[in-house]
């Protein structure tokens, strides 16, 4: 096993770009998923070592042209206190809320918890349904290069992404989402607090005259990454909802999921819940007035 | 695995401290292997317990979850910092008076996660009590005079003046 050799805690992106360009690191954030990884050894050791939390450069949330802005480094923490976000992009908020316990969302961070690339990661579904992009930075040409791709296809399997050794995750970026939007999160866990999701829902689309213009859905822990929902977007889409055509669209979900069956829970059961939380969030979505 | 050591300095309790560390290793074991400070408690070691929960920078974290290098610079306060020149905090007394202690493995954690609680906003329902102590397990009391406890060092601190962060 390779020894670590080079600790560093870089203060700026040139710095942390420079050193990841010089060879294989291991990044932390918050250190909630490397630290018990590295403990128990489920995570080959590089030789450098980088903190990574000191770059205030890569902590908050903004907007500007109609594009919210949320730093890699931005905690659990301050996207759930983060009044702005309640106003534009509730539904991410919402997934904030049922992330772990309070210490846990204190230290974790947006960018630990996409690049740790769980097929179960709370704050990849809402991201998902809001079409949301990453941007990777990374030294080039004597500077930061920066490269952006959607977040949908930044995923290629468990706990495997397309970033490269040499990239950091900057920001998540999404556009604001237009009047009328409405968006939803449910996770299903066995309890409330501190739970990995055994299945998760994401939904948003702009809603008028109780009907859907535009829908995205995400699932999580229900494929080897976190995935989109097309079938179930199409079948929600200029549809006037109504007991029978949320249960014929929760159908849709249930069919378009293939989970596995793990210490968690079964494939059969995930399936069934896709299918019911389905079902509730559209039963609730179709009572809310626009 | 072989790894090298840092040194790093912070304030601790109050107090300066300079020690050198493996970089993989984690603040919880720093504190009690290291620094002795054995009142930080060892539960589970994967962020599930909270009794090894810690103020770090005023911010409530696990310090089984944190490196310890990533301590450099900040200021950390445990349960052995809690105490105010006139002996218990509020938050201790409130443990105290309210029974809110049986075995007391857990109590170090849910009286620093309490004072950040406190901290934060002397304004909490009960409810907002419950969701703030999710991350703290107890097998002894079943939380309600956890919860009481709480509750009356926000009653008692409404009145008096902030006293720790
Ligand atoms: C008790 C407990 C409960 C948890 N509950 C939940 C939960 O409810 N929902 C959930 O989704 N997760 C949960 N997690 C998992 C974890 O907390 C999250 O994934 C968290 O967001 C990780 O963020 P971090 O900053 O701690 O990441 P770190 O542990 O620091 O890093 C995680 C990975 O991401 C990489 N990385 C971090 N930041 C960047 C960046 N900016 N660019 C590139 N790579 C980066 C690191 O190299 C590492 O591979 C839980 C963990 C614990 C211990
Ligand atoms: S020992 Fe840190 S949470 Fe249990
Ligand atoms: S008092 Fe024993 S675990 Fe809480």
């Amino acid at each position: 096993m390779a020894n670590v050799e080079r600790y560093e805690a870089p203060e700026s992106l040139p710095e942390l770009t420079q050193i990841l360009a010089e060879g294989p690191a291991t990044m932390f954030a918050g250190g909630t998923d490397v630290v018990p990884q590295m403990r128990v050894g489920a995570r080959p050791v590089r030789p450098t070592l980088i903190n990574i939390n000191r770059l205030a450069d890569l902590r908050g949330i903004s907007e500007s042209n109609g594009v919210v802005r949320i730093g890699g480094l931005t905690s659990v923490a301050d996207i759930l206190d983060c009044a702005f976000l309640k106003q534009v992009a509730s539904v991410v908020v919402q997934a904030a809320d049922c992330f772990a316990s309070g210490q846990v969302r204190n230290a974790a961070t947006l960018g630990g918890n996409i690049c740790n690339a769980s097929p179960a990661g709370d704050m990849i579904i809402p991201l998902l349904v809001l079409d949301a992009e990453v941007e990777l930075a990374s030294w080039r040409n004597a500077c930061v290069a920066r490269r952006r791709m959607p977040l949908c296809d930044f995923f290629t399997g468990p706990g495997k992404t397309c970033i490269e050794d040499a990239e950091v995750l900057a920001a998540v970026q999404f556009p604001v989402p237009k009047p009328h939007t409405v968006g939803r999160f449910r996770k299903f866990g066995t309890r409330p607090a501190l739970d990995i999701a055994v299945v998760s829902v994401g939904l948003a689309g702009v809603k008028e005259n109780g009907c859907f213009k535009d829908a995205r859905v995400a699932f999580g822990a229900v494929a080897p990454t976190p995935i989109r929902g097309r079938n179930t977007e199409a079948a929600l889409v200029h549809v006037e909802l109504d007991g029978d055509r949320i249960s014929d669209i929760a159908q849709v979900a249930e069919q378009e999921v293939s989970p596995i069956s793990d210490v968690r829970a079964s494939a059969w059961y995930r399936t069934h819940l896709i299918r019911e939380l389905m079902e509730r969030m559209l039963h609730e979505v179709h009572q809310t007035r626009d | 695995m072989k790894c090298i050591k840092q040194e790093i300095s912070f304030t601790l309790n109050g107090g300066a401290v300079c020690v050198d560390v493996p970089v993989t290793t984690d603040t919880l074991t720093m504190l009690r292997d290291r620094l002795k400070l054995t009142g930080t408690k060892y539960g589970c070691g994967e962020g599930e317990c909270g009794a090894c929960t810690i103020l770090v920078d005023g911010v409530a974290v696990n310090a089984c979850l944190m490196f310890a290098v990533d301590c450099h610079g900040r200021e950390l306060t445990t349960i052995e910092g809690v105490q105010t020149e006139d002996g218990l905090s509020t938050m201790q007394r409130a443990f105290v008076s309210c029974g809110a202690t049986q075995c007391g493995f857990c109590t170090p954690g849910l009286i620093m996660q309490g004072t950040s609680l406190l901290n934060r906003s002397p304004d909490i329902s009960v409810e907002q009590i419950k969701r703030g102590i999710e991350g703290n397990l107890c097998r002894c009391t079943g939380y309600h005079k956890v919860i009481d406890a709480i509750a009356t060092a926000l009653d008692s601190n409404r009145s008096a003046p902030k006293e720790h962060s």
